[in-house]
């Protein structure tokens, strides 16, 4: 097997790290020194080896580690992550990308009855330190098969941890630190977010892996928002703003587990709380954040956390209705407005 | 044919059977709980297969498998505890019968969702040879299974990537009542291996040496870098297909006729004509399993319960609402 350096690597190779980067590079950095430092981390996905990832994630990596650390499989989603659960319970570290969630449906039995439970069935014997990738989200008019969001899957699976980046710096730090953590940790990327620009720096201490953080900070409410969610937010907040509403935003971060004292933290502060979801409301992560907070912040909300979360429908393919069928800026700023009456002072 | 294995076989195979029918005893008794799927009459499988590995090899079996674990080297003990739900069993009481694990012996499982063992064995093959390791995988699996669509699709990739893994099929006609020729349209398993290139063989599962010169050719296929290779032992399992299951669905005389070819007599018979043991051989076996299995029970049955509900969930102690870090 010959293992050629390539320095035509995505932005591998280059001397410095850029000051700003997108989503995507700062997955494959992450990747590429992972492996760099542990020889047994190793990728296995559809098109991840010599096609160079379908989001581009993996680009370079094939030629610079080889095929049996950069695996392409054939479309035998349930088997190969299968692998990955096995090798991880023979010491490896492998981190599997899924091509995209929806077919992680195929994989379903691995993930919730393989990974997530041998630690426990075993009385602690194995472990299993596998990575799942996967892009999921709402994109642009790919169909109810191609538009899906599982957090409420996932998120209700003992054995599994769910983190959900959606800035290249997270994304580095997330992916980071789910490879070296000896768990089974699913990374939901965003299909929007792969080319979303963002400050970059490796060397920044990281924050741990599961905390959720303060993307804007305000007075009058919480909205508490994940992956492409969060840039939304952050959009109704600045016009917001200008009617004089002063809008809170925290970045979950993670799904599971969630970030409780820093959402009671800001509630206690702002006693309104939005959870902007682009999951289907039914039985979420929003309904988990809601009931909670209603159970253990009753006394400082002054009216129930509310949801604002997609449409309980198949993501329709007609570009009109798919935009509706996911909270959007208009949205959020209405749902802000119903809550907290439109200011005029 | 040397005296120690010989031995070792009979040992094996009468602790297998006589610990099975304790098994069913003791859940009678409603000593152990759940699904309990027994091995009675398929004993030369996993016997003549495991003595052909290497202790260093790691073996991934079924739901049905408290013999291998047994085999492998696990203590019927340890075994029973776990049968029982008691901190002391080999999954320290969270896994039960069909979740037998030990690490330091590379026995992996203890699989209850049929078809999982395919990409288990695959994933330590891949970990192997990527580590350019001479140890190999033993993946046990029913014919069953061979419908799952796991077995093709990690029998393509084995083969693709040259896997080091031996496939084994223990084929006891029964997909629980479904008789294989109700089940599959290529009721001999082992010809599904050519559509993946890889070498397959058909062996009496009754015949305890057999399987174990099978396996032994196999194992050397395997370990020589061949990539991996399924051999089908055709057995049959006496009781039904858990403890639950009266297998009425079989004719008395089906029943009878593969009861004639019974592992376990036939080898007996054998070794005493071909001299490996005499009667004396065999009936100090007989005893000291008798004890062995008296002791099992009584460990389980005296062993603590497990007290901690959440320990082992995550590699931490992780609080879901907690956060941080
Ligand atoms: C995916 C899945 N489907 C169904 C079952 C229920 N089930 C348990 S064992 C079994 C039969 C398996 O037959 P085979 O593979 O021949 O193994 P055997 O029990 O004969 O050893 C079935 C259908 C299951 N455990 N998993
Ligand atoms: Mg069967």
């Amino acid at each position: 097997m010959t293992r050629q350096r390539n320095d035509n690597v995505g932005i591998i190779g280059t001397a410095r790290p850029a000051p700003e980067l997108e989503v995507w590079q700062a997955l494959n950095i992450a990747l590429d020194r992972a492996m760099e430092r542990d020889s047994g981390v190793f990728i296995l996905g559809e098109d991840v080896g010599l096609f160079g990832g379908s989001y581009r994630v993996t680009q370079g990596l094939y030629a610079k580690y080889g095929e049996w650390r950069v695996r392409d499989t054939p479309i035998s989603e349930n088997s190969f992550v299968g692998i990955g659960v096995g090798a991880a319970l023979a010491g490896g570290r492998p981190v599997v990308e899924i091509m995209t969630i929806n077919f992680a449906l195929l994989a379903m039995d691995s993930i919730i009855n393989m990974a997530a439970k041998l630690r426990y069935m075993s009385g602690g014997q194995l472990q299993v330190p596998l990575v799942i990738r996967v892009p999921g989200g709402v994109a642009k008019q790919l169909g109810a098969q191609h538009s899906q969001r599982l957090e409420h899957t996932l998120v209700n699976v003992p054995g599994l941890r769910v983190v959900a980046p959606a800035t290249p710096q997270d994304s580095y730090w997330q992916l980071s630190q789910a490879i070296v953590a000896d768990d089974p940790i699913i990374v939901l990327e965003h299909e929007l977010l792969y080319f979303a620009k963002g400050p970059f720096d490796p060397g920044a201490a990281p924050l741990p892996m599961h905390a959720a953080a303060v993307r804007r900070e305000g007075r009058d409410v919480t909205l508490i928002a994940w992956h492409r969610m969060v840039a939304l937010a952050m959009e109704a907040a600045a016009q917001l703003s200008t009617r004089g509403i002063d809008v809170e935003i925290i970045d979950l971060r993670s799904l599971r587990p969630i970030d409780l004292p820093l959402l009671r933290e800001s509630v206690r502060k702002t006693r309104h709380a939005i959870v902007v979801e682009e999951d289907c409301r039914f039985g979420g992560v929003g309904a988990e954040i809601a009931a909670t907070l209603g159970e253990v912040a009753h006394s400082d909300l002054a009216s129930p956390v509310r949801r604002l979360a997609a449409s309980d429908v198949p993501t329709p393919y007609n570009a009109e209705l798919e935009r509706a069928s996911i909270p959007g800026t208009k949205s959020i700023i209405q749902a802000v407005e119903e809550l907290t009456g439109p200011r005029t002072d | 044919m040397q005296r120690k294995l010989a031995r070792q076989f009979f040992y094996d195979m009468t602790l297998a059977r006589q610990f099975e029918q304790a098994a069913a005893d003791q859940y009678m008794q409603g000593n152990i709980g759940g699904f309990l799927h027994l091995y009675p009459g398929e004993e030369a499988v996993a016997v003549g297969s495991l003595h052909a590995a290497e202790p260093g090899d790691y073996v991934v079996s079924t739901y049905r498998e408290h013999v291998h674990a047994m085999v492998w080297g696990v203590s019927p003990s340890a075994v029973m505890a776990e049968l029982f739900g008691r901190a002391t069993g080999c999954s320290g009481g969270y896994g039960g019968s069909m979740h037998l694990y030990d690490v330091s012996r590379r026995f992996l499982g203890g699989y209850a969702i049929v078809g999982e063992t395919f990409a288990i064995a695959a994933g330590v093959g891949y970990w192997l040879h990527l580590n350019d390791s001479t140890q190999i995988v033993l993946c046990y699996f029913g014919d069953g299974a061979a419908n799952q669509g796991t077995f093709h699709e990690t029998l393509n990739m084995a083969a693709l990537w040259k896997l080091p893994v031996l496939f084994i099929c223990e084929n006891n006609h029964y997909q629980i009542g479904t008789e294989i020729h109700r089940h599959s349209a290529v009721p001999d398993i082992y010809r599904h291996a050519s559509a993946y290139g890889i070498d397959g063989r058909h062996v009496d599962g009754m015949d305890v040496v057999a399987v174990h010169e099978a396996t032994r050719a196999a194992v050397q296929h395997v370990r020589s870098g061949n990539g991996p290779y399924l051999i089908e032992c055709e057995t049959y399992r006496y009781r039904g297909h858990s403890m639950a299951d009266s297998g009425a669905y079989r004719s008395a005389l089906e029943l009878a006729e593969l009861r004639a070819r019974d592992p376990l007599e036939i080898f007996r018979e054998r070794a005493l004509g071909q001299g490996w043991l005499n009667e004396a051989d065999c009936q100090e076996v007989e005893k000291t399993v008798e004890g062995v299995v008296a002791e099992a029970v009584r460990f389980a049955a005296e062993s603590p319960q497990p007290t901690d509900l959440g320990k082992d969930v995550y590699s931490e102690p992780l609080d879901l609402y907690g956060g941080r870090p």
